[in-house]
């Protein structure tokens, strides 16, 4: 589908004219005075306290980067290890009747556990350093990926299995040949969920154990009434979020490309 | 017209039953018997639900569940000794027009090479040359069906099973696919089972007609056109003979 330049223009116009009229609407409910400044600050007092962190290690001990790339790098180490494991098992479940009965008895009872459950009994095993928050991460993001790339090659099209059968495909290339390539958008659905679940995961672990990252200075922002620095918290949080989803729609695009237009 | 041809195909009572939880077992085919020569189009005509595709599935042996016996004359046969168009198409659509084609010969294990000169000149022989690297969703229907087919024949085996390949298309491309079909046919002479629930298409077509028929479903009546090909819709002995089956048609429904 081409889009023409006019058309993105006009787009990416009206979602600034959309997040203008956030922001006024916010500082105008501030200035009225309809929210207090104890409870919460106005947007250009967050820019500038943004400006500030990025050189500034007060009051919580690091700059915004700094906790930014502490807990990057924990969400990523958890979201990858969660990928390497959980898509292949999911793929190997969809197909093959034996490793499904096997292993989803233990899967179906791990996966309601919500994952700040885990934090409690990770922190007696590993601590609070990185271990105990990657693992967190891993199982966070961890069900998704199975239960997408699962799904997805259980809805093969089992018409696209009977042309590979009569092609003279055999049980493993039907799995790696036609379930596989089937199931890439469903697991692509399953890694975008996992993304979401490991990030917000590792706040959550952040805020309850933690002496750094973005979670960790939300809630030193808390403690001692800065609402500021919680909102800039937030604000990294979710534009990071906005962005790894942008590109992780680049990637399926490039991997995916016969769903270019359909997407 | 009718050649005599050597049998390559033979169905003897065969019957096939659905399990079915609640009213019991649900009988679709009943007592099916008949032959296919060797370079034979044979139309299977009948209804919406009458179970062509069941039959044709039978005989793919993609279904192996059934009463009766199914023998091919000359070998034994496996699911990949036959090409199959199925009704909707059945492209990889994260395959390009030429990889689909080709992954018939790659399934098979044949060289890289020499199964992407096939794939191209199967391509050529559908009209599809410059489409190679597109992927099924940029392409229209006609042309879908027309790669379905091409993949089918890449198989290159002597029999070819073809389930409602043009259902899907309108008037104007059906006409010009079946015309397409019969060149093909013509040029790379193949055993061909169509499956269809057009009268004109089973016209234009076959060797042979079969009508199938009734629930469960029996081979009602046989028709052999006797028209020169290439035969023509508004031709009397056409005309005739549509009437005729269409008669049959109602008096069974």
């Amino acid at each position: 589908m081409k889009k023409s330049g006019k058309h993105w223009g006009g787009k990416i116009l009206l979602g600034c004219v959309g997040l203008g009229l956030f922001l006024s609407l916010w500082q105008l409910l501030m200035a009225t005075g309809v929210i207090s400044e104890r409870t919460m600050s106005t947007p250009w007092q967050v820019l500038q306290t943004f400006l500030e962190k990025l050189s500034s290690r007060d009051p919580d001990g690091a700059t915004v980067q700094e906790h930014f790339l502490s807990s990057f790098q924990l969400a990523m180490a958890g979201f990858f290890t969660a990928m390497a494991v959980g898509i292949p098992m999911g793929l190997v479940m969809g197909y093959f009747r034996t490793a499904r009965r096997f292993l989803n008895p233990i899967f179906e009872i791990v996966r309601p556990i919500p994952p700040i459950a885990w934090i409690p009994i990770v922190i007696l095993f590993l601590g609070i350093g990185m271990p105990a928050k990657v693992f967190i991460v891993f199982v966070a993001a961890f069900v998704p990926c199975v239960i997408n790339s699962y799904t997805g090659v259980k809805l093969t099209n089992p018409v696209y299995i009977q042309a590979a059968k009569t092609m003279g495909a055999g049980h493993l290339r039907i799995f790696t040949k036609v379930c596989i390539p089937s199931a890439i958008p469903m697991v692509f659905t399953g890694i975008r969920i996992s993304l979401g679940a490991s990030w917000s995961t590792l706040v959550a672990a952040e805020m309850l154990a933690s002496t750094n990252g973005l979670g960790y200075m939300i809630q030193m922002g808390r403690a001692i009434i800065r609402p500021d620095i919680i909102v800039v918290g937030m604000l990294v949080i979710g534009c990071t979020g906005a962005l790894m989803s942008f590109v992780l729609g680049c990637v399926e695009r490039h991997i995916a490309p016969w769903r270019r237009d359909s997407l | 017209m009718s050649v005599e041809r050597n049998t390559k195909i033979r169905l003897t009572h065969v019957s096939k039953k659905f399990a079915n939880r609640k009213n019991g077992p649900r009988l679709v085919l009943e007592d099916i018997n008949l032959e296919v020569g060797e370079n034979e189009f044979l139309v299977l005509l009948g209804a919406g639900q009458v179970g062509k595709t069941v039959l044709l599935d039978l005989i793919a042996g993609l279904d192996t569940d059934y009463q009766g016996e199914i023998s091919f004359v000359d070998r034994e046969r496996k699911i990949s000794d036959m090409g199959i168009v199925f009704q909707r198409y059945a492209l990889f659509p994260w395959k390009t027009v030429l990889e689909n084609v080709e992954m018939n010969q790659k399934f098979r294990g044949m060289e890289k090479k020499e199964r992407l000169e096939k794939a191209k000149a199967y391509l050529k022989l559908v009209g599809l040359e410059g489409f190679e690297n597109h992927y099924p969703h940029q392409i229209s229907g006609g042309m879908k069906q027309r790669t379905a087919i091409a993949r089918a024949f890449a198989g290159e085996s002597d029999i070819l099973l073809l389930d409602e390949p043009f259902g899907a298309l309108d008037a104007q491309t059906r006409y010009q696919m079946e015309e397409e079909l019969l060149r093909i046919w013509q040029e790379e002479k193949r055993t061909v089972i169509f499956v269809t629930n057009n009268i004109e298409e089973a016209i234009f077509l076959g060797d042979r007609i079969l009508l199938l028929e009734g629930s469960p479903a029996r081979i009602k009546k046989e028709y052999i056109p006797q028209l020169e090909r290439p035969r023509s819709y508004t031709d009397q002995g056409f005309l005739k003979l549509r009437n005729t089956i269409a008669n049959d048609f109602t008096l069974v429904l």
